[in-house]
């Protein structure tokens, strides 16, 4: 895992120094002088080798020091701070909120697997995993902001706003990048389960004279769970990401829309420091999915 | 396993062969000119419009028509490109092995741990945006998941008997690579195509919604969408930009859980 982390700074850092352009241009703008020029570029150690610079940035990176802003006049690590608490918390509602539609939602559908709730979840399912989370966004907008009222689209609220109101506005936009995902884990739950009760161990189980439900609840949840788990782990990495996105819809001020702005303002320095964080956050998810898999399943190795 | 009884193959057959035949007349024909304005602002699905009018008075319907088009075509570029990239590379790791398919299949998963999303727009933020950048940046994040594929089923394929039979013929590397093993592996890419399309699709759609995908005077559905999205008094245009980008995807995701593909392999 340290390799792949060490891989993507690396490439993250490589990709932005290819760049058209040169900031230090941009930042003295009409009062560019060759002389200035080679000054700023002095002070911001642009005319060192391109290794000794990444050290120092993983160094400082790693320390909490990324650096200075080219647009907002002030640290990286001003710029951000608070950012990173709205994603964080959109991220784990939305997880969190996946996990409490699908896993009863799963059971509940294998239990009565070709009842009435069974099968029009089999026909609904694909739809609900092409639907967009960002137009999925908009609709939750249309139908429960400006039809009932709930909550006032266009005016995030921000922690400092207290975090009851806060996180009240939150569960909207987690609600979008949730349904999607919850469909599929919910897919991958109720096919593990059916997949496991044919197999012998259950026969027997029946044959002891266990209900459905007895055989369901202490012999096959133990071993259907296992796949999705790992999915379920793997999928907080998709929601971070899915989270730029769907940011935008609500007008939350988190990660995601920092970078979009800085992107626009061409703040190299924001971006390089918001993408190796997420790649982290996704490489470390997957990383531990392997482990919690490894831990409640003996028989897994890691790689 | 009998696909024409299968419903959800059935129902992904019919969705996509009507997008197609929409994107297809599309080219020739549409109501209006996708571009045109009137003073019918923001008027509600009739007879004259089908899905009614945006806030420039323009047909929603001839320019979702173009923006499917527009949408579809990118998808497709972008899975060629992933596709034919992700063949050569996974094709020759898989065969020879040894140190370069280490090297390879690491730097893949480092490009693969990247978020797709967060990846493509790194690259616009590199290279800028524009129809053609964005297919070369989404074309790019599709080759590490292709290549994994093909060169998982190459490896496993090259002990094969028919392999040693190709060989003991005289048969050369990259023939017994392309004309031997590649029809092999048609089956279990065909759906990671479909996904790969549905991704690609989805992709663009996000990036042209948070405005660094297909520049203005192209027509893109998620555009329409982030526009439609200020307009939400008018739910008809949000809501037909949308089904749209949903029939687009479910089609294709239809098509392949019908024949046995699982979704999110790609």
């Amino acid at each position: 895992m340290l390799v792949t982390l060490l891989l993507i700074s690396l490439l993250a850092f490589l990709a932005f120094q290819l760049i058209p352009g040169d900031p230090v241009t941009k930042l003295l703008g009409s009062d560019y002088t060759p002389e200035r020029a080679a000054a700023l570029r002095h002070e911001m150690g642009l005319d060192r080798n391109v290794l000794v610079r990444y050290w120092d940035w993983l160094t400082g990176f790693v320390t909490g020091d990324m650096g200075a802003s080219y647009s907002y006049g002030m640290s990286v690590a001003a710029v951000m701070e608070g950012k990173g608490a709205v994603t964080a918390a959109l991220s784990l509602m939305a997880w969190g909120l996946v996990i409490a539609i699908s896993i009863p939602l799963g059971i509940t559908l294998a239990r009565w697997q070709g009842g009435r709730l069974d099968r029009a979840f089999v026909a609904m399912n694909q739809v609900f995993m092409a639907i967009p989370p960002f137009f999925l966004g908009i609709i939750i907008t249309y139908i429960f902001g400006l039809t009932l009222k709930l909550f006032m689209p266009g005016t995030a609220v921000s922690p400092q706003d207290g975090w009851g109101s806060f996180l009240g506005y939150l569960v909207f936009p987690a609600l979008a990048i949730a349904i999607p995902k919850a469909a599929m884990v919910t897919k991958l739950l109720r096919s593990s389960i059916l997949g496991q009760m044919g197999q012998d161990y259950v026969r027997t189980a029946y044959s002891r004279g266990n209900s459905r439900w007895g055989v369901l609840r202490s012999h096959v949840l133990r071993n259907a769970i296992l796949p999705v788990v790992t999915f379920v782990a793997m999928t907080l990495a998709d929601i971070v990401a899915g989270s730029i996105i769907v940011e935008q819809v609500f007008a939350l001020p988190g990660l995601g829309r920092l970078l979009l702005v800085s992107i626009g303002n061409r703040d190299y320095p924001v971006v390089q420091c918001i993408v190796v964080i997420i790649a982290a956050v996704v490489v470390f998810m997957n990383y531990l999915a392997d482990v919690v898999t490894q831990t409640i399943d003996p028989r897994v190795r890691l790689g | 396993m009998d696909l024409r009884h299968n419903k959800n193959f059935k129902a992904g057959a019919v969705i996509t062969a009507f997008m197609l035949a929409l994107i297809v007349m599309g080219l020739f024909w549409t109501p209006y000119d996708p571009n045109a304005m009137s003073r019918d602002k923001l008027l509600p699905p009739s007879f004259r419009h089908l899905l009614g009018t945006d806030n420039f008075g323009r047909d929603i319907l001839s320019r979702v028509i173009e923006g499917a088009g527009a949408t579809a075509l990118i998808g497709a570029a972008t899975v060629a490109i992933g596709l034919a990239a992700g063949l050569i590379i996974g094709g020759v790791t898989g065969w020879y092995g040894g140190w370069l398919d280490e090297v390879v299949m690491r730097l893949n998963d480092a490009v693969a741990a990247f978020p797709s999303i967060l990846l493509a727009l790194v690259l616009v933020a590199l290279f800028g945006g524009g129809k053609y950048k964005i297919i070369v940046a989404l074309g790019v994040l599709f080759v590490p998941s292709f290549a994994r594929i093909v060169r998982t089923e190459v490896a496993r394929q090259k002990s094969l008997d028919y392999v040693a039979s190709a060989r003991l013929m005289g048969a050369g590397d990259m023939r017994i690579l392309f004309l031997h093993i590649l029809p092999n592996i048609v089956p279990v890419l065909l759906p990671s195509v479909a996904i790969g399309f549905n991704n690609a699709v989805l992709a663009e759609a996000s990036m042209s919604y948070l405005g660094v995908g297909v520049p203005p005077p192209d027509p893109s559905l998620g555009r329409m969408l982030g526009e439609a999205q200020t307009y939400l008094a008018a739910p008809w245009y949000a809501l037909s930009v949308g089904a749209a980008i949903v029939l687009l995807v479910l089609g294709f995701g239809l098509l392949s859980e019908g024949a046995g593909g699982e979704h999110g392999a790609a």
